[in-house]
């Protein structure tokens, strides 16, 4: 067995770990990083970015009905329908998702970190065994990450698939059922719909991603309601039946008659996507000695240590911060500058979310909901999508939708900014960076906007939170 | 929803109580497993009791300077699996006012906050949500945490109370203790109560029972130290990478270790009680330090075995760790004699308290160019005043005297201190 000594090694190379091992590199440290699969972890290789490929394909493909029907749209017409391969779509997803891949490999060579394929095995904290090379470090940053979560009685496999198959599916279905009503189930059912599935969505809260207010969830509510995804909520998964016609069959029921069988209802599907929730992968850290809490994240401090000194968790793995992307690389990152000695520590004002429906949801900060329960006397105003002419040019106000700001009523500092409509994501930097430096209403106010942008909808938002909004009457 | 009782935990081997230095949360409050809610210090060591659980602060015994024994029941929790904090916070609003007196102790310890105003109390009922907490950018709270200021007693001159750079710089410029007043002379009525608890105790106790016991008897001495001074100027500029810069105590250290060793009745412990003396042969000698949280006397050990790298560099590190507050219970005990050091400030002379139950004490002050007499001519000498002080019960004047005597001729030729 070979011996590789390192000063740091990162175990994982999703967005949490390859950003740790690049700044770790970056700072002269002897950087290890070993992945399991492929550089890049669950967002590039089966998640954020494969999905946001698949979605922007299925818009493409249900935008050209329109095109397709009698007459036309906007002048521009094709003599018949669309045609979908799912086979070379695929294909296309899995080119960008190479070239992510070989980008990121890419960026950890010329950093100077060594990529080392393989599981890590733990034999105590700070030495793993990868095929035959055992690694030994001065410090260790656990990356591993998160799985979908399996649910007991419908398990994996034969047309029960995860949001890892779901992105690879290279057949037309007929039918998909969701068994969860969170971002990823939605983001893929409604791919699915576009690209011409019937669509099922059953979840046992009494509405689609529950976590954001009402207000924010109806024009998604309305646009599910229009294409016709059938949405079942308050009812439990019961589990599957395989069917003779080699289609499965999936039980739920009202989960307030849960107990009474004669009320069980079914429906027939080529797949049935489970996405209920994802766990930490922290099964194999035993041998590490790291403390897990009692739903198995490493349990760490605001720097992301863990009880074990020198062994440090970011990301999904860990207790700190929300399951995101963007939380892992920004504890990656931040892991690594204090190992080189530098005194941080993760304390964000907030973090941005986003769900990539049609509409998007976006959302950082309080809701109004939210600032009143922690005491804030709150002001709020919003501005539609329907009153903003960049939107209008592209089409972004059909689905509804509106920005809306929330601030404090007393010194009018900005509390927290969501949106929901097409488009609407990419506004949220502007908003997490006044978040982030305190602004106040009067700073973005002050703030001249680009015309014609869907930025102009912040800038009004505020206008009318305090009070005087120009293009609304 | 229940009642969980916590019993002050056994928080190190032989210690049945520990006095409680600061209560971190207060009735109503709600915590999480794990947050640190209590400190408590034994005999020497300062401890943090984290939270056993999640749950609402019912009640929690004592207050700064209260003595608390093991398995005593020191506070009780809500425990409650399901709703959020924000949702109970109305719910123990009656109790927080109820019990409001033990909820809010005065201070701990006296802490000159070089903040222009104290930091308003948080309100408990605001979680801990974007708006609880300090208005500050990013940049300026990173540079908050690299320079050691807490953003919370910073008041910040921008917008809604944001803190800015030049905040900062403010609250650093009025960081020291004699910021000034102000232009106007009033008269000050103000008063500040302090109370005596916690290491402040420890020291009190300690000193009454060595000055009200022990018969000092206190002894002076002025050292020439021209020749001293060039061996250390010379050794500092051709040490070796890693060798500690040399003050004169480690040359002191040294040349204690044999003025000791042929004073041995000064390098003792006296337990008055059994009116046993013991000589040690070793030579663990105690050096006082000044920390943020009051005086402690880290031990250099064995210096016997030592050279004076050696004893400069454990000296630095014991004192650092004491400092720190990372010394352990091993590194600040079984001193056998002390040496008090007021550097820099020197000052003419001292009547230092022995630290019981050793015997003698030396007090070092700073070196002054002096003008001296040498064979009928005015010279200009490095001049360096000892201060020594006694245990006259066991150590007659003679002994106390000949022991400086013999140190001063080892430091006046230094050659033979390593002789």
């Amino acid at each position: 067995m070979k011996t590789r000594k390192c000063k740091v090694l990162v175990v994982g190379a999703g967005p949490g770990g390859y950003v740790a091992a690049i700044r770790s590199a970056q700072l002269g440290m002897d950087t290890v990083i070993v992945e399991g699969e492929r550089a890049g972890g669950t967002c590039l290789i089966r998640g954020c970015i494969p999905s946001k490929a698949m979605i922007h394909a299925a818009h493409k493909f249900h935008d050209l009905a329109k095109h397709a029907k009698k007459g036309g749209h906007m002048g521009i017409s094709i003599p018949g329908p669309a045609e979908l391969e799912m086979a070379a779509l695929k294909g296309w997803k899995d080119d960008i998702v190479d070239r992510l891949n070989k980008g990121v490999e890419h960026l950890l060579k010329s950093s100077g970190a060594e990529l080392i394929t393989g599981w890590a095995e733990f034999k105590d904290a700070k030495t793993v065994v990868v095929g035959d090379t055992q690694i030994e470090a001065e410090y260790v940053i656990l990356a591993n990450g998160s799985v979908p979560i399996e649910l007991p009685f419908m398990k994996y496999g034969d047309g029960v698939i995860s949001s890892r198959e779901a992105l690879d599916i290279d057949e037309k279905l007929e039918h998909l059922v969701v068994v969860g009503g969170g971002y990823i189930g939605l983001e893929l059912g409604i791919v699915h719909r576009m690209l011409g599935a019937e669509v099922t969505i059953v979840e046992a809260m009494d509405s689609v991603l529950p976590i954001f207010d009402k207000e924010l969830r109806r024009p998604l509510e309305l646009f599910l309601k229009k294409n016709k995804v059938k949405v079942n909520t308050g009812v439990f998964a019961k589990g599957v039946e395989k069917l003779d016609n080699g289609k499965l069959k999936l039980n739920f029921i009202d989960k307030n008659n849960a107990d009474d069988e004669s009320k069980m209802q079914s429906v027939e599907a080529d797949r049935v996507l489970v996405t209920v929730g994802r766990r930490p992968r922290s099964e194999g850290l035993a041998a590490t000695g790291v403390a897990l809490n009692e739903r198995g994240f490493v349990k760490v401090n605001d720097q992301c240590q863990t009880n074990m000194k020198g062994v440090y968790a970011i990301g999904d793995v860990s207790d700190l911060g929300e399951m995101l992307a963007h939380v892992a690389s920004f504890q990656g990152e931040m892991v690594a500058e204090i190992i080189a000695g530098t005194n941080r520590a993760y304390n964000p004002v907030a973090v941005p979310a986003i769900v990539f429906t049609e509409p998007e949801i976006v959302s950082v900060g309080l809701s109004p909901d939210e600032a009143k329960e922690a005491g804030h006397p709150v002001i709020t105003g919003k501005f539609p999508l329907a009153a903003n002419g960049r939107s209008l040019t592209q089409e972004a106000e059909k689905t509804g939708g509106f920005v809306r700001v929330v601030a404090r009523e007393d010194d009018h500092r900005i509390l927290g900014v969501q949106a929901v409509g097409t488009h609407v994501s990419e506004l949220v930097g502007e908003w997490t960076l006044a978040l982030e430096m305190g602004a106040l209403l009067e700073d973005i106010a002050g703030t001249i906007h680009a015309h014609p942008t869907m930025t102009e909808m912040t800038h009004e938002a505020v206008l009318a939170t305090l009070g005087h909004a120009i293009h609304i009457a | 929803m229940g009642i969980f009782a916590f019993k002050l935990p056994d928080i190190g081997e032989g210690v049945v109580e520990g006095e409680v230095v600061e209560w971190m949360v207060s009735v109503g409050d709600t915590v999480k497993e794990d947050d640190p809610i209590l400190s408590v210090m034994t005999d020497k060591a300062t401890v943090e009791i984290p939270s056993p659980t999640d749950g609402v602060v019912k009640s929690i015994v004592g207050e700064p300077g209260t003595i608390l024994a093991v398995g005593q029941v020191c506070i009780e929790f809500e425990t409650d699996g399901e709703g959020t904090p924000v949702e109970e916070a109305p719910e123990p609003v009656e109790e927080v006012v109820e019990e409001a007196p033990v909820a809010k102790p005065e201070p701990v310890e006296e802490k000159s906050t070089p903040a222009p105003e104290p930091a308003p109390a948080p309100t408990p009922v605001v979680v801990a949500a974007p708006g609880a907490r300090p208005l500050a950018s990013p940049a300026v709270r990173q540079r908050a945490r690299e320079s050691g200021i807490d953003l919370a007693t910073v008041s910040g001159s921008g917008p809604a109370g944001r803190i800015t750079h030049g905040d900062l710089d403010s609250w650093k410029a009025a960081g020291s203790p004699v910021a000034a007043a102000g232009p106007a002379r009033t008269a000050q009525t103000g008063t500040t109560e302090v109370p005596v608890i916690g290491l402040r105790r420890k020291i009190s106790e300690s000193m009454t029972a060595s000055y009200t016991t022990i018969p000092h008897f206190s002894y002076f001495e002025e050292v020439d130290i021209t020749h001293l001074d060039e061996l250390r100027v010379h050794l500092n500029s051709t040490r070796a990478e890693g060798q500690p810069k040399l003050t004169y105590l480690p040359f002191i250290m040294q040349a204690l270790v044999k003025a000791l060793g042929e004073n041995p009745v000064c390098n003792a412990l006296f337990d008055d009680d059994k009116g046993v003396v013991t000589r040690h042969d070793a030579v663990h000698l105690g050096i006082a330090t000044q920390t943020d949280r009051g005086l402690y006397v880290p031990v250099v050990k064995h210096v016997e075995a030592q050279d004076v790298w050696q004893s400069a560099s454990e000296m630095q590190r014991v004192s650092q760790a004491a400092r720190d507050g990372t010394a352990g219970l091993d590194e600040l005990t079984g001193s056998t004699f002390t040496i008090t050091s007021l550097g820099r400030m020197g000052g003419l002379g001292a009547t230092p308290i022995i630290n019981k139950p050793e015997v003698g004490i030396l007090g070092v002050h700073n070196a002054v160019d002096t003008p001296v007499v040498r064979n009928g001519q005015i010279v200009i000498r490095k001049m360096l005043r000892l201060s020594s002080s006694w245990d006259h019960r066991v150590v007659d004047g003679w002994d106390g005297a000949m022991l400086v005597q013999r140190l001063k001729t080892l430091l006046e030729n230094p050659a033979t201190i390593f002789m």
